[in-house]
C-alpha cells in the first residue's frame, strides 16, 4: 500500500482542529448575536411595561397631565383602525398588481412594475408622512385618520403585491391548463382557480405587511397626528399606539415613561401575534401540497 | 364525402408497404375514407414555435365517435398537435399557424372564434392528473358548469353523477363526494379529471398521455374507460404507448419530426404499415 504523501503530520492535525473549532466559535456567537436583541427587547418590555399594565391601560382613556393612572384604550383602537383602513386600500391595490404582474403584461412592462415596487418599498416611512400630509392633511386643513390610513396603505402596497406575485407565479401551470380546458375564461380561471389556490400565501403576504407597518410611527406624525380622546369621526385625528408612545416618552412625567413602557409592550405583543399567524399559516400550507 | 368504397383506397394505403421505400409523402391523401362524421377535417396545417417549426404542413381528417391514437418518438409533435385542437398551444407565447383545422365543419382559427368557446366543444385530459387542490370532489367536476354560469342544482346533480358515471369513478366516491379531490389515488384523480372534462359536455375530448403517470391497473381503468367514451365522444389520445395505441385506438396517427408520416387504422398500422418509417417505430426499432 502506498501511503499518501498527503497525511498530515500531528502538529498539522492540531492546528486544523483549532481552526475548526475557532471557526464555529465565530459563527455561533453571530448567530447569537441575531437573536440576542429580540430577547433583550422583549426583556425590557416586560420588565418596565409589564407592571404598567392593567385593566385600565386597555379600557381607560389618558389622564391630563398631573394625574396618574389612564390608559391607551382610544390609541389600541385607533391603530387598530388605521390598520383596518390600511388594509382596505392597500390590500385590493396590492393584490391586483400582483395579479397583473403574475398573470398579465409584458415581461418589459411587468420588469418596470417591479423595479418600482421595490423602490417604493425603500421610501423612507417619514417620506410618506410628508407626502400624505401634502396630499390630504393641507387641502383639507385637517389631519384625519383617513391620511393615516391612506399613508399605511400605500405603504403595504408594494409589500403586498410582491408577495402576491411570488405565490401566484407557485401555482403550477397545469392548473391554469386544466381549467382553460374546461372553456373558462381567463379571468374567470385567474380569479377562481389560481387565487383561491394561492389565497393561504396571499393572506400571509397580507399579514406581514400589517406586522411590518402596525408600529409605523413617522407617516403618521403628520397624517393622524394623534388624539388624547376618542375618535368620532374619521375626518379628524386619531390616536395610535406608535404616536402614543412617541409623546409618552419624550415626556418629562415618569408615570408617561410607564405608560410608555407598556405600550411599547402591547405593540410588541400585536406585531408577535401577527408574526405568529404568519408562521401558523406557512406550516398549514406546506401540509397541504 | 362518406361514400366512397373502402376497399379500393385500403388497397392503396396498404401499396407503398411493398412498392416504394423512402419517406412516402402524407399518408392522408389515400386514406380511405370512412363512412361517419369527420370531427377534425385538417389541411396543411403548420405551426412554429418562434422561429422553429415545430409541425409541417399536416392534413389528416379524424373520424368522429372513434378513437384516434397519436405516436411517435418524443419531440415529434404529437403533443403540440394535439394542444392545436382545442388552441391550448395559444398560451404559450410565440406560436404561430398557417393552413385550415376544422372541428366538425367550424373553423377552429377562423375569424371571431374564440378559444375559449372551442374549449367548450374541445375538452382536454392532462399527462399528470390536476384536480384543484382547494375543491372537493364533487367541487372539481362541477367548476367548469358552475364557472359559465350553470346554477341549477337539480342540472349540477344530475351532471355531477352523470359525468363520475361516465369515468367510471361514482361507485368508488358516491359516498364520499365532499372529500378533497386530491385525497384520491392518481388513477382515481384521473379519472376525476376525466369527470370534470365530461361535466361540460365536449364533442371531442383530447388525451395527453393521461395515463403515462399510472401505474399498469390504474392504466387498464383509463383505458377501459376509453373504450366506453367512444360511444359518445370523439377521443384523440397522444400516447408514448405502443401498445396502449394498439389496445384502445381504432386509428392511429404516426408523426414524426413534425410531419405526419402514416395514418390508418389501427390494426393496419400495427401488422401492416404502409410506410417503412411507421414500420421500423412500431417494431421498435427507433423512437
Amino acid at each position: 500500500m502506498a501511503v499518501s504523501p498527503y497525511l498530515p503530520t500531528p502538529g498539522f492535525a492540531r492546528l486544523r482542529k483549532a481552526k475548526s473549532t475557532a471557526v464555529t466559535a465565530v459563527l455561533v456567537i453571530c448567530a447569537l448575536a441575531v437573536i440576542a436583541p429580540l430577547f433583550l427587547v422583549i426583556y425590557f418590555l416586560l420588565v418596565q411595561g409589564w407592571s404598567s399594565l392593567d385593566w385600565n391601560f386597555f379600557t381607560q382613556l389618558p389622564k391630563p397631565t398631573g394625574e396618574t393612572g389612564g390608559g391607551m384604550a382610544n390609541a389600541i383602537v385607533g391603530t387598530l383602525t388605521l390598520l383596518g383602513m390600511a388594509t382596505i386600500m392597500g390590500v385590493p391595490l396590492g393584490v391586483f398588481g400582483g395579479i397583473y404582474l403574475a398573470e398579465y403584461g409584458s415581461d418589459r412592462a411587468n420588469d418596470w412594475l417591479r423595479f418600482a415596487a421595490d423602490v417604493l418599498n425603500g421610501v423612507p416611512s417619514i417620506v410618506w408622512g410628508m407626502v400624505i400630509y401634502l396630499v390630504l392633511v393641507v387641502p383639507f386643513k385637517t389631519f384625519s385618520a383617513y391620511a393615516g390610513g391612506v399613508a399605511l396603505g400605500l405603504m403595504m402596497v408594494p409589500l403586498v403585491m410582491r408577495t402576491t406575485e411570488e405565490v401566484l407565479i407557485l401555482v403550477p401551470q397545469s392548473y391554469r391548463e386544466a381549467a382553460l380546458a374546461l372553456g373558462v375564461a381567463r379571468w374567470k380561471v385567474i380569479m377562481v382557480i389560481v387565487v383561491r389556490t394561492a389565497l393561504k400565501g396571499i393572506a400571509t403576504g397580507v399579514i406581514v405587511a400589517l406586522a411590518r407597518i402596525a408600529g409605523e410611527t413617522a407617516p403618521l406624525l403628520f397624517t393622524a397626528l394623534g388624539n388624547n380622546f376618542w375618535n368620532h369621526n374619521l375626518k379628524e385625528p386619531i390616536a395610535a399606539l406608535p404616536l402614543q408612545i412617541f409623546a409618552y416618552a419624550i415626556s418629562p412625567y415618569d408615570d408617561w415613561h410607564r405608560q410608555a413602557w407598556a405600550g411599547a409592550l402591547v405593540l410588541m405583543a400585536l406585531i408577535l401575534a401577527l408574526n405568529i399567524t404568519v408562521r401558523v399559516l406557512s406550516r398549514d400550507r406546506s401540509n397541504t401540497h | 364525402m362518406s361514400t366512397l368504397p373502402e376497399a379500393p383506397a385500403a388497397h392503396a394505403a396498404s401499396e407503398p408497404a411493398k412498392g416504394s421505400p423512402g419517406p412516402a409523402p402524407a399518408a392522408t391523401a389515400s386514406l380511405p375514407v370512412a363512412a361517419g362524421e369527420i370531427a377534425f377535417d385538417i389541411k396543411n396545417f403548420s405551426m412554429w414555435y418562434g422561429p422553429r417549426q415545430a409541425l409541417m404542413d399536416v392534413t389528416i381528417r379524424i373520424p368522429a365517435k372513434k378513437v384516434t391514437a397519436i405516436i411517435g418518438p418524443s419531440g415529434c409533435g404529437k403533443s403540440t398537435f394535439l394542444r392545436a385542437l382545442n388552441r391550448m398551444h395559444e398560451l404559450t407565447p410565440g406560436t404561430r399557424i398557417e393552413g385550415s383545422l376544422r372541428h366538425f365543419g367550424e373553423d377552429l382559427y377562423g375569424p371571431g372564434v374564440e378559444a375559449v368557446a372551442i374549449r367548450r366543444r374541445v375538452g382536454m385530459v392532462f399527462q399528470k392528473s390536476n384536480p384543484f387542490p382547494t375543491m372537493s370532489i364533487a367541487e372539481n367536476v362541477l367548476v367548469g358548469l358552475r364557472l359559465n354560469g350553470v346554477r341549477d342544482k337539480e342540472i349540477l346533480q344530475r351532471r355531477l353523477e352523470e359525468s363520475l358515471h361516465m369515468a367510471a369513478l361514482w361507485d368508488e366516491v358516491k359516498d364520499h363526494l365532499s372529500r378533497p379531490g386530491t385525497s384520491l389515488s392518481g388513477g382515481q384523480q384521473q379519472r376525476l379529471c376525466i369527470a370534470r372534462s365530461l361535466a361540460v359536455q365536449p364533442e371531442t375530448l383530447l388525451m395527453d398521455e393521461p395515463c403515462s403517470a399510472l401505474d399498469p391497473i390504474a392504466t387498464a381503468k383509463i383505458e377501459e374507460l376509453i373504450q366506453t367514451l367512444r360511444e359518445s365522444y370523439t377521443v384523440v389520445i397522444v400516447t408514448h404507448n405502443m401498445q396502449q395505441a394498439a389496445r384502445c385506438s381504432d386509428r392511429t396517427a404516426f408523426f414524426y419530426m413534425g410531419r405526419l408520416i402514416e395514418f390508418d387504422d389501427t390494426r393496419r398500422m400495427f401488422t401492416n404499415p404502409g410506410n417503412p418509417q411507421t414500420e421500423a417505430y412500431v417494431s421498435g426499432r427507433f423512437g
